[in-house]
This record gives C-alpha cells, structure tokens and sequence, in this order.
C-alpha cells in the first residue's frame, strides 16, 4: 500500500547556475570592495547632491549653522564693553580711538586684533601698539608713543617734530611750540635724523651757540651758529671733524673770531671764511694793503 | 594527438598562471562523489621558521583551505554519463568550497578514474650531434619514441619520461649537460578514450572553471598513498573506488604501469541490492555498517533488519546474517581482486624486485580486506591512506580521498611530462618565427 502522505519532492543540493555565478561573483574581491565602500559612499553622496541641489536648502542648513554661531558669540562672556587706551598722551588717546573706530559692545570673536593693532601702528605719533582683550570684556590698547627728538622745518611752510630714527611725529605749528628740542632744516634731512642727533650730542659746547643743521643737497650737514657762522661738515665722518674742529676752538677760540664759515669738508686741510672786514684787517696786519686805507667797499 | 598535446601544454601554463595566483581548486570527479578540494599557495617564505621537521616533500608550499565532497551523479564506472547532473555536482562540491575557502577559485585540476586507461612503455634513441647533452637533445630524443597505434579516438593524457640513458649508463634523472654519444629514453604513455576528456572539459567549462591540469586518478592515489621507500623499489597502488578500480605500478618514483578495472564499490551494492532485495541506498547503507569479506561464527548471530516501506509487514520486518551479507559480497570482492591480479600479471608486476601492494579507496575500507587480498594478490599487502597534508579536514583524510590528496601534491610538484620538454626544432612549422628564433639560438 502507498502511503497517502504526499511525497516531499527530492531537494536539488546543486546551486543554480545564476546563484553559482553570484556566489562567485560576491568572492571576487574587487566586486565585494565595491559593494561594500563603493556602493554606500555613492548613495550618500547622491543623497546629498539631491538634498543640496535647492537653494533654498543649502541656504537654510548655512543659515542654521550661522545662527548658532552667532547665538554663541553673542553671549555676553565675549562681549567687550570697553576700550581703555594706556601708554598715550590724552590727545592721542582720542587719535587712536577715531581711528581704530571701533563700535562698542562688540563680540570678541568679531575682532580682529591683528588688523586693529596694524592700523593702530600705521599712526605717526605711534611706535608700536599692543592690543589684548582683558578679562571683563575690555578691549587694552597699549600704545607706545613715539618721543620727538628733533623738529624739522620741512620747507618755509611745514614744521613737523621727527623721533630719534627720523620717523615723523607729528606737525607743528610754530617753532617757538617746542623751543627744547634742537632744528633741522634741508631737503631729506629726516632720512638723516639719527646722524643729526650724533651731531648735536658732539656738538657740546657749542650747543648754546647753534641755531640748528641743514641737510645739504641731501648728502651732508652745516651746523648753523649764531651770528651767521656756519660749519660745513663733510659728507663722511662728521663727527670726528666736528670733535676735532671742538679740540681746536678748545685751543685757538676759533669760533668766536671774526669767521663766517668754517670748511671742513677737505679732512687734509681746515678752510676758514673770514668776514670782509676780517679780511680786510688781515690784509693790513701782513701788509698787503695800505694800512690807513679804509676797509669798506674796497674789495 | 597534436590537438591535446596542444592543450595540454596549454593547461601547464594554466596552472603556472594560478599557483602565481595563489589559489587553485582539486577536483576529484569519481562515481561515488566528487570532492572538490582549494588549496593556497603561499610561497617558499613561509616554510623558513619550521623548526624541528623540514618540509614533508614539499608538501608545506600549498595548505587546503576549503574542502567539500557531494554525491556524485551522473558518472558510471568514472566517466562523466550524464553531462548536466554531473556539472550541478560539480558545481554544488566547488561552491561548498569556495564558500569555505571565502575565495573565488578560477583553475581546477581534475581527475578522473575511467576512461579505459592503456599504459604503452615507450623507447627512443638519438645520436648526439656534439658530445652534451643539450634541451634540444632531450627534446629530441623524445621525439624518436616511435608511438603505437593507439587507436580510434585515444588521447594521451600521460606521457612521462621515466628513464634516460646516455651510452652505458642508464637511470639518469636528468641528462642534460652529461658527455656522451647516444641518448635514450623510457616514456611511459597513458592513453584514454578522448569523449571521455571532452565530456569533462565540457562540464568543467560550463562551471566557469578552467581546466588547468588534468591527470588519472588511479595515478595520483598513487602518488598520495605510496611512502617514498615504495615509490622507489617498486609497488602497486590499488585504488578501489565506487565505479572502477584503478592500478598504478611504481617504480624509481615513477609511474611505469597504470590501468583500471570497470569494477568497483559500486558493483558490490548492487549486488546487495539485487540478493536481498532492497533499495540501492539500504544496501549501500548495509554495505557500509555491516559489511565485511570474512565470515566467522558470530557472523550467524548477528541479524541485520532491513526495513523497508513497502506496507507488507513480512517484506518490511526481514533480517538477513552478517554471513550471509558477506556471502554476497565476498565473491565480487573476489572478482574484483581476481581481475586486478589479471592485470598485475599481465603488467608483468611479478618480475618486479619488490611486490608491495597497497590498497586504497573508499571501497578498500572493507573490514578483512587485507587478508581477502593477501590471498589473491600476494603476501604483502597493506591499506594505504593518503599522505597528510596541511589543512585538510579530518572527514577528508581518509583513503576514499587518497586521489584527491594526490592531485593536491601533483599540482604542486608536476612530473615532468612530455609537452614540458622543447619542440625539436625541425617539428616546428616551416615558416614559423620561433624556428627561426631557435635556430638563431643554437648558431651563435
């Protein structure tokens, strides 16, 4: 008798050819790498292309973004409130307030003390600046101020008061604002303020004598006396001749003769300017004139 | 002939391609299973920090990393009978291990157990132009071995040198460089019926495989469960498998003999089934857990139910003795072994200095083999199983799997066939670029 159960049918154990062929396939290890990294990076990137496409998206993920930025650099842990200047005369403390123009309170992270500190440095009255911002919200410019040394008659009209490197200070209106401070006056005499200065320290002695120095033709000094003396410096070395001219007036009171201009552009030879009536008298002391000629308009 | 010495020199390559690779699938196609082993090459680096024993012949290059055996369908008397269930084997066996193995196996290396192998022992002679022994010497002097008709439809699919002799001197490995004046050589050539190679090409190639290499399975069982010592004196591998059984004679480590029997497991279970009257599956079943070629007097006592789903209880309840059991098997054993001995003589095995037989297969696994076989075939007789080698499963160790380990060491460490030596120079075609590259090799 059959047994009325239906018959299982016989299981194939063989693979189809197709899941053979996939099932090698999938062990092939450049086909399994792309389906394993390819494929998964590829959706994500399409899924992102897709999502960014709009514009009004892409907007609305920056501007999320922006806002949180903002919300957190707005808080008031990083707001600065203040600005103190130190280090800077009052008006300049103003000066440099004006000009770094910075609008109070602002975030922290909105400043950019690098610019700030550049632009603060590109004031003349101003050597070097240090900008920090404090604890408690404020905003420290330390300002080191530039030290006029010199005043400098730039022509008929300007005066302006240079530092020790020759860097310009400030203007001024009138000489008779800073009678400390010793003159210069010439064509590029700025460029040459730190030999100026050498200069006046040499000079000593004659400092209450000297009106001031001239830059000439760009290239070298005349001290300028009063009574209209000058003394012409070489273009190298002038304060060696300057100091040896000094041992000499030391000896011979030079300077308070009867001179005009003492020469001392030839090292080898000291060249002395009499005034003509000087000159006249030195004539007539060798004989060379007539002694009882009159010394006016003869020569 | 040319046609598959032709494809064969091209499998060669083949299999030089996928050892580069690293990665080259075992095929073992018999009646009762195929079994489908991938092995890894890894290189001569790896076998440096071995410390204690060396390399066992070689065999640490290559380690088995999947293994998978199926049923076997549609192969009789190990010839491939049926082409499409044969391919699904194939591929059910070679997907089970490439999915153990998490590789993808392009190359396979076949075997194969029927196909009517005939052994021809081959001579040649050349006179050597000057005194050493040159490629194109050897090449040559294998060219000489004048063929035998081998007859319609035959393939060679072994053609090993077994011996060279240069004057007086005879059993040089290898000749060249030697000083000499004549030069001769032993091939041994093993034809089969040609359908039988296209049938499995065929299936294999419907599997998206490549044929890298193929080779006789009662050769290869040889090369795995004979001991060195054996190979070299000379002994007999008998592999016992479902549909045929096959012999390979050894000797100086070489194949000398190879041949098959078209019987085998298979016929025994048929047998039972036929005797008894059950299902081929009980029988194989009572084979397997019963079976036996000695029958003692315990053997009266010990009833085997037989079962059955017939619905006639009578027919349903039946017991039959182990002895009677062995009483149907002994005499195909007998037979089986009746005509190996046939052949073994015909071979002329008996002039043979040493008569070691080992017997191997799944069908060897019979309890009181050896003593049925010492009776028929000789005293010295003993059951072979494959060598070890490195990964192979423990349910794959065996000696039904003695072919497949073979193949393994086969495709590691090929003999040196006929196709792997240089064309004579005069066979090339007359017009052909390599001849004239030849010829401008050997002048100059």
């Amino acid at each position: 008798m059959q047994s009325l159960a239906r018959i299982p049918l016989r299981r194939d154990p063989a693979p189809s050819r197709w899941s053979y062929r996939m099932q090698r396939l999938w062990l092939t290890p450049l086909f399994r790498l792309l389906c394993r990294v390819g494929l998964p990076g590829l959706v994500v990137v399409l899924v992102a292309a897709l999502v960014l496409m709009d514009q009004g998206r892409r907007a609305a993920i920056t501007g999320v973004f922006s806002h949180l930025t903002e919300q957190f650099q707005a808080r008031p842990e990083f707001r600065v409130n203040l600005m103190s200047v130190e280090g800077a005369s009052p008006e300049l403390a103003d000066a440099v307030r004006a000009r770094l123009g910075v609008k109070l309170p602002v975030s922290s992270f909105d400043l950019d003390l690098l610019a700030l500190r550049a632009k603060a440095e590109a004031m003349d009255a101003v050597a070097a600046a240090e900008l920090r911002v404090r604890s408690g919200g404020v905003l420290q410019v330390t300002i080191t101020e530039r030290e006029p040394m010199l005043v400098w008659r730039k022509d008929d009209a300007r005066i302006e008061m240079l530092d020790a490197s020759g860097h310009r200070v400030a203007a001024l209106a009138e000489r008779a604002d800073r009678p400390d401070l010793p003159l210069i006056a010439g064509e590029g005499a700025d460029a040459a303020a730190v030999e100026a200065l050498a200069l006046i320290d040499a000079a000593g002695p004659l400092l209450p004598r000297m009106r001031g120095l001239v830059r000439m033709g760009q290239r070298r000094w005349d001290m300028v006396l009063d009574r209209d003396q000058r003394i012409l410096l070489p273009a190298e070395n002038p304060v060696p001749a300057l100091e040896a001219l000094l041992a000499l007036n030391t000896a011979d009171d030079l300077l308070a003769r009867d001179l005009t201009a003492i020469d001392l552009r030839d090292p080898a030879r000291l060249v002395l300017r009499l005034s003509p009536h000087a000159l006249t008298e030195a004539r007539r002391a060798r004989g060379i004139i007539d002694k009882t000629a009159k010394t006016e308009s003869s020569l | 002939m040319t046609d598959l010495y032709q494809t064969q020199r091209a499998m060669r390559t083949l299999r030089r391609t996928a050892i580069q690779r690293g990665v080259v699938a075992i095929l073992d196609v018999g009646t009762s299973k195929i079994a489908c082993l991938v092995l890894r090459f890894d290189g001569y680096e790896s076998q440096a920090d071995s410390d204690g024993v060396g390399p066992m012949a070689g065999q640490s290059t290559f380690r088995v990393i999947g293994a998978a055996t199926t049923r076997s369908r549609g192969v009789r008397f190990g010839e491939i009978a049926v082409m499409n269930e044969t391919e699904r084997a194939i591929r059910t066996a070679v997907q089970a291990a490439q999915k153990m193995a998490n590789v993808r196996v392009d190359h396979v290396i076949a075997c194969f157990s029927g196909a009517e192998p005939r052994s021809y022992g081959l001579a040649g002679e050349w006179e050597l132009q000057d005194s050493v022994v040159s490629e194109q010497d050897v090449a040559r002097v294998l060219a000489a071995c004048d063929v035998p008709p081998l007859g319609e439809a035959r393939e060679v699919l072994h053609a090993q040198p077994v011996n060279f002799a240069l004057d007086h001197r005879t059993g040089l490995g290898d000749p060249r460089g030697q000083i000499g004046n004549r030069l001769a050589c032993d091939m041994h050539l093993l034809s089969v019926d040609a359908s039988v190679i296209q049938n499995l090409l065929y299936c294999i190639n419907r599997c998206d495989l490549e044929l890298a290499g193929v080779a006789s399975s009662s050769y290869v069982s040889g090369v795995a469960s004979l001991v060195e010592d054996e190979q070299e004196l000379g002994a007999a591998c008998i592999d016992m498998g479902g549909g045929s059984t096959g012999i390979s004679i050894f000797m100086k480590k070489h194949m000398i003999f190879a041949d098959a029997v078209r019987m085998g497991g298979d016929h025994v279970t048929s047998d039972i089934s036929k005797g008894l009257q059950v299902p081929l599956a009980v029988a194989e079943r009572i084979k397997t857990k019963h079976g036996g070629v000695h029958a003692t007097g315990m053997d009266d006592r010990e009833m085997i139910e037989m079962g059955g789903d017939s619905g006639d209880w009578e027919k349903d309840r039946r017991q039959v003795s182990r002895t009677e059991l062995i009483g149907i098997m002994r005499p195909r054993v007998e037979e089986i072994l009746e005509e190996v001995r046939g052949r073994l003589d015909a071979a002329g095995f008996d002039t043979l200095p040493s008569q070691q037989i080992v017997l191997t297969g799944g069908a060897s696994q019979i309890p009181g083999l050896d003593g049925l076989a010492s009776r028929i075939l000789g005293s010295r007789v003993r059951m072979g199983r494959p060598l070890r080698v490195q990964g192979l499963p423990q349910a794959a160790t065996g000696a039904a799997f003695s072919a497949a380990v073979g193949l393994c060491l086969f495709a590691a460490h090929p003999q040196d066939e006929w196709w792997d030596f240089d064309i004579p120079t005069e066979r090339y075609p007359a017009r052909s670029i390599k001849r004239a590259l030849r010829w401008f090799k050997d002048n100059w």
